[in-house]
């Protein structure tokens, strides 16, 4: 028999409607796994007991011949970025190491209402800021991937949902939420060989989730399949009068729309995104992409989104003005922390605990955003970004007037080693070039596993998609995922 | 534009984070780098183009003038460092 654990999502809902199994019998099978991987270090707060409380609702509800919810019998990973009552929420910071929040996020008490369990919070690169999961301050999370050949060295699970990755492809969670602000569910879902959406911007209510850049972050899931996903963000998704950005719209059935014939689809493939000396492998990945969406029926035209180029440099001004924004709050009165030197006043209260509270990529971001939204600079630097994002968002329109949807790359390179890339901030902000753009502009996009590289480490592809058409993302994800057969996964080590 | 140390700690003050000597000088190399790198924005001909508020047109509703919530002090309370007499406590400020 197949193990619990390595069931998706819809096998799981679908095995324990038809009583192959009970839901306690999951969420234990799960709450192991966990338990057996503290070397991954993908959990900050480990809630077995929260799963089994769920299951155990479940079960009884299954006994007493109660309707079932859609998630009933499912447990989850939750990302320690969203608030969960009760249960300690520290966005992987040491300023928040403490919080327990006395409410619950609109996703999170979204997915409890559905009858999802949380097998526990996972880590993540400190306040969402990070490509590598190198920046938590509860230490690295590390992927359950390795590269071939007796190759032991540490790699990253991707970042910042790097605990929500690594856990998923580990066999931890058949399923996770995640957040993306310039690509943080699509980058790690490729670094470790799972799927990952960033639905349109305003889909999910931010309500409680911890805030980085509010114009960008968007809370999407990740999961091992397409249809996966499809189920997991029909939960999270939807109208939210607490948050003023949500969108008040219905929100389709993505699962039962799923459809991987492309028929009367235009592919656009956007020709910045092969720059010189992209990676041979990447590109190679990409063709073969370009290939199965021609054989699921679509036809293929050649874009041009002329402001690529300008998309990492406006987001690394935008994304920290509002950071710098965002994490005033975290001044040594509200919450968590306080560091009160003797004799010290307010401002040297303020100083001294953000100064300990903050690791040094947070302080760094907080600071760039601080200079840019500083008088004098105001206009040159903010305004002209979100001038340049305007025209960035209006590539993509323009694009859009000849095409359904957009392949690229999800990322320039396979996982790299930790330590790597961490001496240079900038090198390491390169990693995000082909997520930041559809992040710019709001957009759908999601990555899903093409295949692996010649280290036997996952590549991923990134559908790119119109405003509100989660579905054609959805459906040609589905397409990719049929013909890449990608049943690949890490050999356990941990 | 360059930054130098004198630049790095006022940035510093204005982001209310203490730094020390060494840390204010490790910055400079640093923001130096990041802030060269989006210069390149400047090139960008960007006439009659309006900033980008929001990425997806949304209105931006009102809700009816009303308490919807409230009598949860404690629970507004419950995280903070510090906290007497019902309030946010902070260390004194005027003598």
């Amino acid at each position: 028999m197949t193990e619990l654990t390595d069931l998706t999502v819809a096998e799981i809902r679908d095995g324990f409607r038809a009583g192959d199994f009970s839901a306690r019998e999951v969420a234990e099978a799960f709450n192991a796994n966990v338990a057996a991987a503290k070397a991954l270090n993908a959990f900050i707060v480990e809630t077995p007991e929260k799963a089994l409380e769920a299951a155990d609702a479940a079960d009884r509800a299954k006994a007493a011949g109660e309707a079932l919810k859609p998630l009933s019998g499912v447990p989850i990973g939750m990302k320690d970025l969203f608030c969960t009552e009760g249960v300690q929420t520290t966005a992987a910071s040491h300023m928040l190491e403490g919080f327990t929040p006395t409410y619950e996020s609109t996703v999170s008490r979204k997915l409890w209402d559905a009858g999802a369990g949380m097998l526990g919070k996972l880590n993540l690169d400190q306040f969402a800021m990070g490509s590598s999961n190198e920046t938590s301050y509860f230490g690295n999370v590390i992927s359950p991937w390795r590269r071939g050949g007796g190759d032991n060295a540490a790699l990253a699970p991707g970042g910042s949902s790097g605990g929500s990755s690594a856990a998923i492809s580990a066999r931890l969670c058949p399923a996770a939420t995640g957040t993306d602000t310039g690509g943080s569910i699509r980058q790690p879902a490729a670094f470790t060989g799972i799927s990952g959406i960033k639905p349109t911007y305003g889909r999910c209510s931010r309500w409680g989730i911890v805030a980085f850049a509010s114009s960008l972050d968007q809370a999407g899931p990740m999961a091992r399949t397409v249809r996966d996903n499809a189920i997991l963000l029909e939960t999270m998704a939807g109208f939210d009068p607490k948050d003023s950005t949500s969108l008040d719209l219905a929100v389709p059935q993505w699962e039962a729309n799923l459809s991987s014939d492309l028929k009367g689809k235009k592919v656009g493939i956007p020709k910045e995104y092969r720059p010189d000396g992209l990676n041979a492998e990447i590109s190679a990945m990409w063709d073969r992409g370009i290939e199965w969406l021609k054989d699921a029926g679509a036809e293929v035209v050649d874009v041009s989104l002329p402001h690529t180029k300008y998309a990492l440099p406006t987001y690394y001004i935008i994304a920290p003005a509002e950071a710098s924004s965002n994490l005033a709050r975290y001044d040594g009165v509200r919450y968590g922390q306080r560091d009160l030197p003797d004799g010290a006043g307010l401002q040297d209260m303020y100083a001294a605990t953000r100064a300990a509270g903050f690791g040094p990529e947070v302080k760094r971001r907080i600071m760039i955003g601080t200079y840019v939204l500083s008088a004098g600079f105001y206009d040159a630097y903010y305004t002209q970004a979100q001038k340049v994002r305007a025209l960035i968002a209006r590539d993509f329109e323009q694009a859009f007037e000849k095409c359904d949807l957009l392949l690229t790359p999800t990322a320039p390179s396979a996982s790299f080693a930790l330590g790597e890339k961490q001496a240079d901030p900038l090198a390491m902000y390169l990693n995000d070039v082909f997520t930041v753009p559809a992040s710019l502009a709001g957009l759908p996009a999601m990555a899903v596993p093409g295949g692996l590289d010649a280290q036997g480490l996952p590549l991923g592809l990134q559908i790119i998609g119109k405003a509100l058409d989660e579905q054609t993302v959805l459906n040609a994800g589905l397409a990719i995922e049929e013909r890449a057969g990608f049943a690949a996964r890490p050999d356990k080590w941990w | 534009m360059s930054i130098d140390l004198q630049t790095v700690k006022k940035i510093a003050s204005l982001s209310r984070i203490s730094v020390t000597d060494a840390e204010a000088e490790a910055m400079v190399p640093e923001l130096n780098n990041i802030l060269g790198w989006v210069e390149q924005l400047g090139e960008v001909d960007v006439t009659g183009v309006e900033p980008m508020t929001a990425v997806i047109p949304n209105k931006l509703r009102l809700r009816d003038d009303v308490v919807t919530d409230g009598n949860v002090r404690d629970r507004v309370l419950a995280n903070a460092p510090q906290a007497e007499h019902g309030f946010f406590a902070v260390p004194k400020v005027i003598e």
